[in-house]
C-alpha cells in the first residue's frame, strides 16, 4: 500500500496528443471531460483505491517571511508562470504499477472532438512511514 | 467502555464470526451483523454486562444476520437458516478463527484488502480505525472491505488455507507501525498471539518472536523530536527486556522443532542484537550467518543488502563492500549502504556524496531525514 499524487499540469508538462487549449473546445466537451474526472474519482471511490482530489485556480502569489514583527512580503499574483499546476488527485495502491496504469486512465479524458487528450501527468510517490523492522 | 472491555470484545469477534458462518450465514453478511453486535455491546455492556459475553454476541449477531436476510429478498433463505438454527453443538473455537484468518488473507485478494478486512473481521476493529490507521478516507476504507468481502464470498470457509498467506499479511501490518488512535504493530502483535493459539506452526511462533523483538525496542527507536535512531546508537538500557526474552523463549522452542523459515530466521537476528548489551558487543559472525540461511530462505534483496552491512562489520569496510559489488545498485537503499561502509573505510567524500544520493531515494522522511543530517555531519567535519 502507498500512496501516490497525480498532478495535473496546466503547463509545464510536456505537451500533450490532443494538444487544443480548453477555451477552444464545445461547451459539450469540457461537460464530458468534467464527467469523466468526476466518474473517475467516483470508480476509485468504489474500489477503495481514493484518497482525495481538488482542482486549484490558476492564480497564485509568492509569499515569504520578511522578519520580526513585519507582515510577509507577498508577490503576485502570477498567472503566468512557466509551471503551473491544474489540480491533483491522491490514490492509495497496491503497486506503482497500479498507480501507473491509474494516471494512464486519467490521462485519456476526453478534450477537444471527444478525443482522449493523452496529457502528462506526473506521477509522486508520498514519503510513507519508516518501517518497523529493518534489518 | 473500559480497555478491558474492548479487548475481551475484540478477542470473541472472530469465533463469534465464525460461528454464524458455520450456522450457514454467507461470511459478507455475518461480519456485517458481527460489526453490529460490537457496536451493541460496546453500548450496553458498561451499564449490563452479560455473564456470557461470548453467548451475547452470537445471539445479538445471529439476531442482526436475521433482520439484515430478512429485509432482502433472502425470505427462503433465512427460512431454511431458521429450521437449522439450533445446530451449534460444540464450538471448535480455535478451527473457526484459523479459519478466518485463512479467509481474510485468501490469495485472490491484494495485499491492500488482505490487511483492511484482516483488521475487521478477525481484529474487531471498526472501518473508522481502520481509515484511520492508513489515512484514506472512511468512506474509501468500506469499499475496500466491502469489495474483499465479495472477492471471498465464494470461497468456502472450511477449506484449509495456507499460513505463509496470513503471515505475510500480519507482517505487513506490523510493519505498518503506527500512526492515528490504532497501534497497528501491538495490533498485529495481538492477532498474530491469537493465530498462534490456534495453530501449532514454527513459522508462526516465529513471526510472533519477531515482532516481540522488534517491538522491545521501540521506545529507543526515535528520538524525542521523532528523528530515527540507528540501531548502534538506541539507548539500550530502554529495551523493554521482559518482551525481549518472551520473543527468545519463543524462538528457540520455536528452532528447536528444526523446521526453519524466513521469520525464524529473521528474529533470529533481532534476538542477537537484543543480546548484545552494547553495540560493540554484537556477535556480527553469527548475524553472518543468518543472513546467509536467509538468503537461501528468501530472494530478498533487502537481506543481501543488509548482510552486506553485517560482512561489513564482521570482516571490516572493505569486505563489506565487497559483498556489496555483487549487488545490484538499482536496490532500494543500496546508496545508503555503501555511504555507510565508505565511511568506516574512511572515504569520507564519497560517504557524503552518497549519503546525500541516498536521501533523494528514500522512501521515507525518518530515513531522508536521517541520511540527510549523515551528509551534512560529513560535509561539515570536512570544511572545518
Amino acid at each position: 500500500m502507498a500512496k501516490y499524487l497525480l498532478l495535473k499540469h496546466y503547463r509545464g508538462a510536456p505537451a500533450p496528443v490532443n494538444d487544443v487549449c480548453m477555451d477552444q473546445w464545445t461547451p459539450e466537451e469540457i461537460s464530458a471531460h468534467m464527467q469523466y474526472m468526476h466518474d473517475f474519482a467516483a470508480r476509485l471511490e468504489k474500489t477503495g483505491e481514493f484518497v482525495d482530489g481538488q482542482a486549484l485556480a490558476p492564480e497564485g502569489a509568492w509569499v515569504r517571511y520578511d522578519g520580526e514583527g513585519r507582515p510577509p512580503v507577498t508577490d503576485g499574483p502570477f498567472a503566468e508562470t512557466k509551471d503551473l499546476i491544474a489540480g491533483w488527485m491522491v490514490i492509495d495502491v497496491d503497486t506503482y504499477e497500479r498507480a501507473v496504469e491509474l494516471a494512464g486512465e486519467l490521462s485519456a479524458a476526453p478534450g477537444a472532438g471527444g478525443k482522449p487528450i493523452h496529457e502528462w501527468l506526473e506521477v509522486r510517490p508520498f514519503l510513507a512511514a519508516p518501517p518497523t523492522i529493518t534489518e | 467502555m473500559t480497555q478491558l472491555n474492548e479487548a475481551l470484545l475484540r478477542s470473541l469477534t472472530p469465533s463469534v464470526l465464525g460461528i454464524l458462518v458455520r450456522r450457514g450465514a454467507d461470511f459478507a453478511a455475518a461480519e456485517d451483523a458481527v460489526q453490529d453486535a460490537l457496536v451493541e455491546a460496546v453500548r450496553v455492556w458498561p451499564a449490563d454486562q452479560p455473564r456470557d459475553p461470548k453467548g451475547w454476541l452470537v445471539t445479538v449477531a445471529w439476531r442482526r444476520f436475521l433482520d439484515a436476510t430478512r429485509s432482502d429478498t433472502a425470505r427462503r433463505r433465512r427460512e431454511d437458516l431458521l429450521d437449522q438454527e439450533p445446530a451449534a453443538g460444540p464450538t471448535p473455537s480455535a478451527d473457526d478463527t484459523l479459519r478466518l484468518y485463512f479467509l481474510c488473507a485468501h490469495p485472490s485478494l491484494t495485499a491492500s484488502s488482505a490487511v483492511a478486512l484482516t483488521l475487521r473481521a478477525v481484529g474487531g476493529l471498526t472501518t473508522r480505525q481502520i481509515a484511520q490507521a492508513y489515512l484514506v478516507p472512511e468512506a474509501t476504507m468500506a469499499q475496500r472491505i466491502s469489495r474483499a468481502k465479495r472477492t471471498v464470498s465464494g470461497v468456502r470457509f472450511d477449506q484449509p488455507g495456507d499460513v505463509a498467506t496470513v503471515l505475510r499479511v500480519l507482517y505487513l501490518v506490523f510493519n505498518e507501525g503506527y500512526s492515528g488512535d490504532v497501534d497497528l504493530a501491538a495490533e498485529a502483535i495481538r492477532l498474530t498471539r491469537q493465530l498462534a493459539a490456534a495453530i501449532d506452526h514454527p513459522e508462526v511462533a516465529g513471526l510472533l518472536a519477531l515482532m516481540l523483538l522488534h517491538h522491545a525496542r521501540r521506545a529507543a527507536r526515535t528520538a524525542p523530536d521523532g528523528s530515527l535512531v540507528p540501531l548502534a546508537e538506541q539507548d539500550r538500557g530502554r529495551w523493554d527486556t521482559k518482551v525481549i526474552a518472551e520473543g527468545v523463549e519463543i524462538l528457540q522452542s520455536a528452532l528447536s522443532r528444526d523446521r526453519l523459515g524466513q521469520f525464524q530466521a529473521q528474529a533470529a537476528i533481532a534476538a542477537l542484537h537484543a543480546d548484545a548489551l552494547t553495540a560493540e558487543e554484537t556477535d556480527w559472525v553469527q548475524i553472518v550467518e543468518w543472513y546467509d540461511e536467509l538468503a537461501g530462505l528468501t530472494d530478498s534483496p533487502v537481506v543481501r543488502l543488509n548482510r552486506a552491512v553485517a560482512v561489513g562489520e564482521a570482516d571490516g569496510p572493505r569486505a563489506g563492500l565487497a559483498a556489496l559489488a555483487a549487488l545490484d545498485d538499482s536496490l532500494p537503499r543500496y546508496a545508503a549502504v555503501a555511504a555507510y561502509l565508505h565511511e568506516r573505510d574512511g572515504d569520507l567524500a564519497t560517504a557524503a556524496r552518497l549519503y546525500a544520493e541516498a536521501a533523494r531515494q528514500a522512501p521515507n522522511l525518518a530515513e531522508r531525514d536521517h541520511l540527510t543530517r549523515q551528509a551534512a555531519r560529513l560535509n561539515s567535519g570536512r570544511s572545518h
